[in-house]
């Protein structure tokens, strides 16, 4: 991915002049020179040049000359900025700056129970069928100044921003506009400068997607069908949003991610269709540093660092996650933790609700760790360089406009003071600099003879006035000054005294009038000049925060597990081959794969675990599962085999640790059951730690979700207008799309069948990602998967493969699958089950505990499966209890959720049994595996142990201290203690666990 | 003539056994009319006693005999003597807070009478809706659970619960404690919202409000007088002299600590909390110090928060029993309610032996109903709730219950799964472990 970001750099060349007025002159004309010198001055003319001493000239809002022995035109006004520093003024290439927020539909119509099923676009047009992709869509054409918004952007040292129409998937063009207060037109600098990707809907009140992993299947189609369009010369149809789509790949891409990981997904995306995105992220990209260091994207980061959670109150606290308090710690070392990787990335003001923020937090980030060199280049350099408009801004050059900063100091120094921001040539006061430096301790003589200690305190522009009006007695007073007056007044005796004057030079004098109405002259001299308080401030160390995790979530670690070769002496092994079950037993494994098992083996000098009265299984494999995800289904259409479970599959779950200590250590993450086709799935093994690449099941084989029944037809949805509502128009849905995916298939083999030469003369078949996987199907590149309960479906679906040549490969929850086990032995489906659930809706009235006994009887292939965060914790209990419920053997039992999972899944070449040269994913069990008294002593996953009994335990303890240091930290710097005690309270809100189960049609983008 | 007259009568036959197989529950079984003597097995006594080779009589419903079978007396000649060597004996199972007979089928509304509309609901009763013809309850008690304390639900008062024993005729039948709790819901802290990684925690702004209406009805009750009529006020009368329990079911540290204080301060005389999980562990002094037995909140659960033990749910039994604290067990999910003596057994890896796992289901939950002079345990005197089984009933690799008696009646163990599980191994030609 990372050399498709050079291309970002040479694709945009903008030429620009300064904008002309074009009116009539109206009156009498008044065009000036515009022409200004600031001499003496530091000039820092870009993040890595700073000359001392040097002049700069604008004239008509550019720079025409920087540097020592510039020649001063003498028709300049000339500036003296002894002292001062000059700097380009920053850039934000992330905003909605001058874009009126209409409001979105309410998300609450998106919820399961009160949501309108909305199937077609709401947007009149020659445009997509998703009103969700705008890619039309031009900020320009929504573009107002806004006063009061480019006012906050100045103060906090920005002349330009990139703004753009937040609305939808494919957002369209954005534009850069310079922050002064003139007409539009002289304002915008360019109005095509970036176009923009996200994943949230915004207007659109569409059912589809309904998941994210819909949102990438949208785009995905969308630019294949942009491609088709681009290509196709017979097509029949006008698209506007598919020119746009293809017109906008000129343009820099900035893509809005949800979390880093989604960040990692969306770079899978960057690849796959060859579009350099630049990320907009979320800060918490220190959390997964290595693997976005390597996708090579660029970054804006926006500096929202949490708040401190409140947490003073023990019972309060208790509810903060853990990765919250790491979090609020350790994001404001992300900037600098990034710069130190070199990677490319600017700052952003989104997400901050004041953006006098941005300056406490950008200082906050050089405090931990981001050198002043790279947050200058990120504000000024780097922007510029991503939107490829280097000749315009982001430097203090010849040519370039006149955007920049007049500070007092360096601008990272805490006590720096903004005085000027200039934009396109335009002067916008800040702070005064005018404004003479009062600190300091006076003494006032009236002529009464009176005199008075007074203290100024504060900054120019905001002063403060202490006042000793007796021995022992201090009163507040009120202080105003301007560059020349100045007006004091304090209580004395409860009555006030109120004076005004002027300053000139030193002196400070003037006349005022005391409480009973004399008047007096007065003048102040000042004893001993202020010095700044925050100085102190700025010295304290820094205590060394806490180490980032991996997962970042409790029960993360540090390190990721180590592997060792290692030997567990004298168990009882449950090889589920021919050996049997062996008492007394070794299992030997090195480079994490089984090396020997038996007796008395020679184990050589590895790592010893003692197994004695122990049981040692193959880890447990289940077929059914919805953790590790961030969503299920994409419940919108009954038809969606275009998603991919792999495009949301989250690493930091904490159910994948849960469930290794239940002794699992592969699992096969599905689509839902809300559609007759859901999606694709992905297989993973638990390495809890590892980043979504690490965790996936090296060369899987495919499977497509499939379901039947009451949730497909959406039955325990109070309205639903979606077809099919009947088993019968299940069938009819997927006889249908099986139907035209077979036409498809055709399609495509006749133009692949065609010479080059007569490809070139006859345009592609559109590229359909639905129907290319169910092709896969066809082609058993992927296998049927299908959610089924009463045996009229079960028949039905396994008839209807058939029909279509494709084996009903697996058979899931098919709680009367014993009804028709015959059939299913014929026609060789496999059995995916619970043990006993049953009753919990009418289509498992007949679910029964002997089910997978009577199909395993029959010849079926059973496993047993969880479907459940919380019973995949447990599966060799649910196995154990097929002892009971139809006699199968132990063994037979042990295999329902381990080797029989492994060939339904066509990983039983490398797991599922104790053999050598399969992968080590073993189980050391402290009783028998199929007891309620047995739990996990150890999980391996190949070899390397994912969890540990006795170290669960210490790791709860030190999360413990972990917390607890952290909450110490939030109090000693008074984030805690503000809102607990007392006084007004914030209504506290924190994050909750949430679990995604199987039938949640819940769209993605609900926030309340 | 004859022919067809034997036709009808294989007609009827045939019809019944349809009937009976598939539309009905089994019948309940007759009073004990003669006396019974199991011999040989090792008895779990329910008081952490085990006695091996036991001899367990009783007639008239009540156990007349447990000890040695050898020290069995003459007296118990004339009893029918079942041999049980090798099984198991224990005392028939309790589940505590479960909707068996209220609830049928999750996804179905109308076969659903658990959960009541409105916010206070004292006067509402249990008993009178609960279906002794349910699917779900031969399935249960073929597993050992023979007596349920069935609970309403809904609102913030749900209303009264009673104890059931599992082989009815009709409710009247089943009621083995009438009315014996009120159940109370208290208002939560937090409620959740939003979706997926947005999912928080935010402060229920009623919390103050829902409090105050509680605090009315209980004081308006306490005071009541008869009238002006009133069933609310009048069901609420047992928990102020203690011939009700409180049931207080509170989900956070902070509302455990404020519902408890509150039903004392309100001169209510016996309080069980339900629902006790990480949090109420948390408290467990206090718990200790105002005497509140516990239900432990179901242990098929996720431990309660991402940074929870990660065995939490598991080791609830054994860390309340830590504390000296009474505590039994319940199981959520009705219909699987069967499941109840595994996740008794699920505790012992966590530090409980094996008889006081068991007694989270015998002892404990009879102590907390007020029924251990009649259930809970084998001991002379009580009623003859027994079960027979194969092997160690706790764990479900060996619980196998071949026989069960309800006041001493022997209970007919067939229920729905094994009926279609006879019909289908049959259909195939399977052989039938059952």
């Amino acid at each position: 991915m990372k050399k498709l970001y050079c291309l970002i750099v040479t694709i945009a060349f903008f030429t620009f002049t300064h904008a002309q007025n074009l009116s009539p002159v109206l009156g009498v004309g008044d065009e000036r020179p515009e022409v200004y010198a600031f001499i003496n001055a530091t000039v820092v003319v870009d993040y890595q040049t700073e000359i001392e001493d040097a002049a700069m000239v604008i004239k008509k809002g550019k720079i025409t000359g920087v540097g020592k022995n510039i020649v001063i035109p003498d028709n300049a006004v000339v500036f003296d900025l002894e002292g001062k520093y000059i700097y380009p003024s920053f850039v934000d290439l992330f905003t909605e700056y001058g874009i009126e927020k209409k409001s979105l539909g309410t998300s609450a119509s998106r919820s399961y129970f009160s949501r309108q099923q909305v199937f077609d676009s709401k947007i009149d047009g020659p445009f997509y069928w998703n009103d969700a992709i705008k890619p039309y869509q031009s900020a320009i054409e929504e573009f107002h100044v806004n006063s009061k918004d480019a006012e906050d952007f100045r103060k906090a040292g920005f002349g330009a921003v990139v703004t753009q129409k937040n609305d939808g998937i494919m957002r369209g063009i954005s534009a850069l506009v310079a922050l002064t207060d003139e007409d539009e037109e002289q304002v915008v600098l360019s109005g095509k400068v970036a176009c923009g990707y996200s994943f949230d809907k915004g207007n659109s009140q569409m059912n589809y997607p309904g998941s994210l992993m819909g949102a990438f299947a949208l785009i995905r189609q969308t630019f294949y069908d942009a491609e088709w369009y681009d290509s196709d010369s017979d097509k029949n149809v006008f698209d506007a949003s598919l020119e746009a789509v293809t017109e906008n790949k000129s343009l820099p891409s900035v893509f809005q991610v949800r979390d880093k990981i989604n960040l990692l997904d969306v770079a899978r995306l960057s690849d796959e269709f060859n579009i350099p995105f630049v990320m907009k992220g979320n800060g918490d990209e220190y959390q997964l540093l290595d693997e976005i260091v390597s996708t090579g994207a660029p970054l804006i980061l926006p500096l929202n660092f949490p708040e401190a959670p409140d947490v003073d109150d023990p019972y309060k606290a208790i509810l903060v996650p853990f990765e919250d308090l790491k979090h609020w710690e350790l994001a404001p070392y992300n900037p600098g933790r990034l710069a130190d990787k070199e990677v490319e990335f600017s700052f952003t003001t989104e997400g901050l609700k004041d953006k006098k923020q941005f300056r406490t937090n950008l200082l906050k980030a050089i405090k931990c760790g981001l050198s002043k060199r790279d947050a200058l280049k990120a504000l000024t350099e780097t922007p510029v360089k991503l939107i490829g408009c280097e000749n315009m801004l982001g430097s203090l050059e010849d040519g370039k406009l006149a955007n920049f900063l007049v500070t007092s100091s360096e601008i990272f120094d805490p006590e720096c003071i903004v005085y000027e921001n200039w934009v396109q040539g335009r002067k916008y006061v800040i702070t005064d600099s005018r404004l003479p430096d009062l600190k300091g301790e006076y003494t006032l003589a009236l002529s009464n003879d009176e005199h008075f200690d007074l203290v100024i305190e504060g900054k120019p522009g905001s002063y403060s006035l202490k006042v000793k009006t007796e021995k022992d007695k201090t009163e507040s007073g009120t202080i105003s000054v301007s560059e020349n007056l100045i007006y004091l007044s304090f209580p004395k005796d409860k009555k006030w005294v109120r004076l005004s004057g002027w300053m000139e030079d030193k002196a400070i004098e003037g006349t005022g009038v005391l409480p009973q109405g004399k008047n007096v002259t007065w003048e102040m001299t000042l004893e001993k000049a202020g010095k700044d308080k925050a100085r102190k401030k700025k010295d304290e160390k820094l205590t060394e925060p806490g180490k980032v995790i991996y997962p970042f979530v409790a029960y993360g670690s540090e390190m990721k597990p180590q592997y060792k070769d290692f030997v567990i002496k004298n168990a009882t092994v449950w090889t589920l081959e021919d050996e049997g079950i062996i008492e007394n037993a070794d299992v030997l494994v090195k480079n994490g794969k089984i090396a020997q098992f038996g007796k008395n083996i020679n184990a050589g000098n590895v790592w010893e675990i003692d197994g004695t009265g122990m049981h040692i299984t193959p880890g447990i494999i289940d077929e059914h599962s919805h953790m590790a995800l961030s969503g299920t289904n994409e419940g919108s259409h009954a038809i969606t085999s275009e998603v991919r479970m792999r495009d949301v599959l989250n690493p930091e779950d904490a159910t994948i640790y849960r469930q290794l200590a239940g002794g699992v250590t592969c699992s096969h993450l599905l689509h839902g059951s809300a559609n007759p086709i859901g999606g694709q799935s992905v297989l993973i093994k638990l390495r809890w730690g590892g980043n979504p690449e690490e965790m996936l099941v090296k060369n899987q084989v495919g499977f497509l979700k499939h379901a039947l029944g009451e949730n497909v037809k959406q039955s325990r949805m109070p309205t639903s207008e979606r077809f099919p509502l009947t088993r019968m128009g299940v069938e009819q849905s997927i006889r249908d799309v099986y139907a035209r995916a077979k036409e498809y298939q055709q399609k495509w083999e006749a133009y692949d069948a065609l010479s080059e030469a007569e490809k070139l003369k006859t345009p592609a078949p559109r590229k359909d990602l639905q129907l290319d996987a169910i092709v896969d199907e066809f082609n058993e590149k992927s296998f049927m998967v299908c959610h089924t309960y009463v045996q009229s479906e079960t028949n039905m679906i396994m008839r209807l493969a058939q029909e279509f040549d494709i084996i009903p490969h697996t058979l899931i929850h098919n709680t009367e699958g014993y009804k028709v086990a015959d059939k299913m032995a014929e026609a060789g489906a496999a059995g995916s089950v619970f043990s006993d659930w049953w009753n919990y809706k009418y289509e498992v009235i007949d679910a029964i505990a002997y089910n997978a006994a009577i199909q395993s009887n029959e010849g079926v292939l059973v496993c047993i499966n969880s479907d459940d965060a919380e019973m995949g914790r447990r599966l060799n209990q649910e196995a154990g209890k097929i002892v009971k419920y139809g006699g199968l053997s132990e063994i037979e039992a042990i295999k329902l959720v381990t080797l029989n999972p492994a060939k339904i899944l066509h990983l039983d070449d490398r797991m599922g049994s104790i053999k050598v040269g399969k992968d080590a994913d073993l189980v050391l069990w402290t009783d028998h595996p199929l007891s309620v008294y047995a739990m996990p002593s150890k999980t391996f996953v190949d070899g390397t142990v994912y969890y540990d009994k006795e170290k669960d335990k210490e790791m709860h303890n030190s999360i413990q201290e972990e917390r607890s240091r952290i909450i110490n930290k939030i109090l000693a710097e008074g984030g805690g203690s503000k809102k607990g005690l007392g006084g007004s309270r914030s209504p506290m809100r924190v994050n909750d666990q949430f679990i995604y189960d199987d039938e949640d049609i819940t769209d993605y983008t609900i926030d309340e | 003539m004859k022919t067809t007259f034997k036709n009808i009568i294989y007609t009827i036959l045939l019809l019944g056994f349809a009937y009976s197989t598939f539309a009905q529950v089994p019948s309940p079984a007759s009073e004990q009319d003669h006396g019974i003597v199991l011999i040989g097995a090792k008895a779990h006594i329910g008081t952490g006693d085990v006695i091996e080779n036991s001899a367990i009589a009783f007639d008239n419903g009540k156990i007349a005999f447990v000890g040695k079978a050898d020290e069995l007396g003459n007296q118990f000649s004339g009893y029918e003597k079942i041999d049980v060597t090798g099984k198991e004996v224990y005392p028939g199972l309790i589940i505590m807070q479960s909707q068996l007979g209220l609830a049928e089928i999750g996804g179905v509304r109308a076969t659903l009478d658990n959960s009541e509309t409105g916010e206070l609901n004292p006067s509402v009763r249990s008993c009178v809706a609960y279906n002794t013809d349910s699917e779900i309850i031969p399935v249960t008690r073929s597993n050992g659970v023979l007596l349920a304390q069935v609970i309403p639900q809904g609102g913030m008062i749900c209303g009264l619960s009673s104890v059931m024993n599992l082989d009815a005729w009709n409710y009247e039948d089943a009621l083995y404690k009438t009315d014996e709790g009120m159940w109370l819901n208290w208002p939560s802290y937090y409620s959740r919202r939003g979706y997926g990684s947005n999912r928080t925690l935010q402060e229920n702004k009623l919390y103050a409000d829902e409090v105050k209406k509680l605090e009315k009805i209980f004081s308006d009750a306490k005071v009541y007088k008869g009238t002006p009529a009133n069933s609310k006020l009048a069901a609420m009368q047992g928990i102020f002299d203690g011939s009700t329990i409180l049931y207080i079911q509170a989900d956070y540290v902070k509302t455990i600590i404020e519902s408890i204080s509150f039903a004392k301060k309100m001169g209510v005389r016996k309080i069980v909390l339900a629902g006790a999980d990480e949090d109420a562990l948390m408290v467990k002094d206090f718990l200790k110090e105002n005497e509140i037995p516990v239900i432990v909140a179901p242990i098929h659960r996720l431990p309660k928060r991402k940074d929870s033990y990660t065995k939490a749910p598991y080791e609830m039994a054994a860390r309340f029993k830590d504390a000296g604290i009474l505590a039994a067990l319940t199981y959520d999910n009705t219909t699987n309610s069967a499941n109840l003596p595994f996740v008794a057994g699920h505790g012992v890896p966590y530090g409980l032996t094996k008889e006081e796992a068991l007694q989270t289901v015998t002892l404990n939950p009879a102590k907390i109903l007020g029924i251990e002079d009649r259930a809970g345990t084998l001991e002379m005197g009580k009623d003859a709730h027994i079960v027979v089984s194969d092997g160690d009933l706790l764990d479900m690799r060996t619980n196998k219950v071949t026989l069960a008696f309800i006041n001493g009646r022997n209970v007919d163990l067939d229920n729905k799964h094994k009926k279609l599980y006879r019909k289908f191994a049959t259909k195939y030609g399977q052989e039938i472990t059952e």
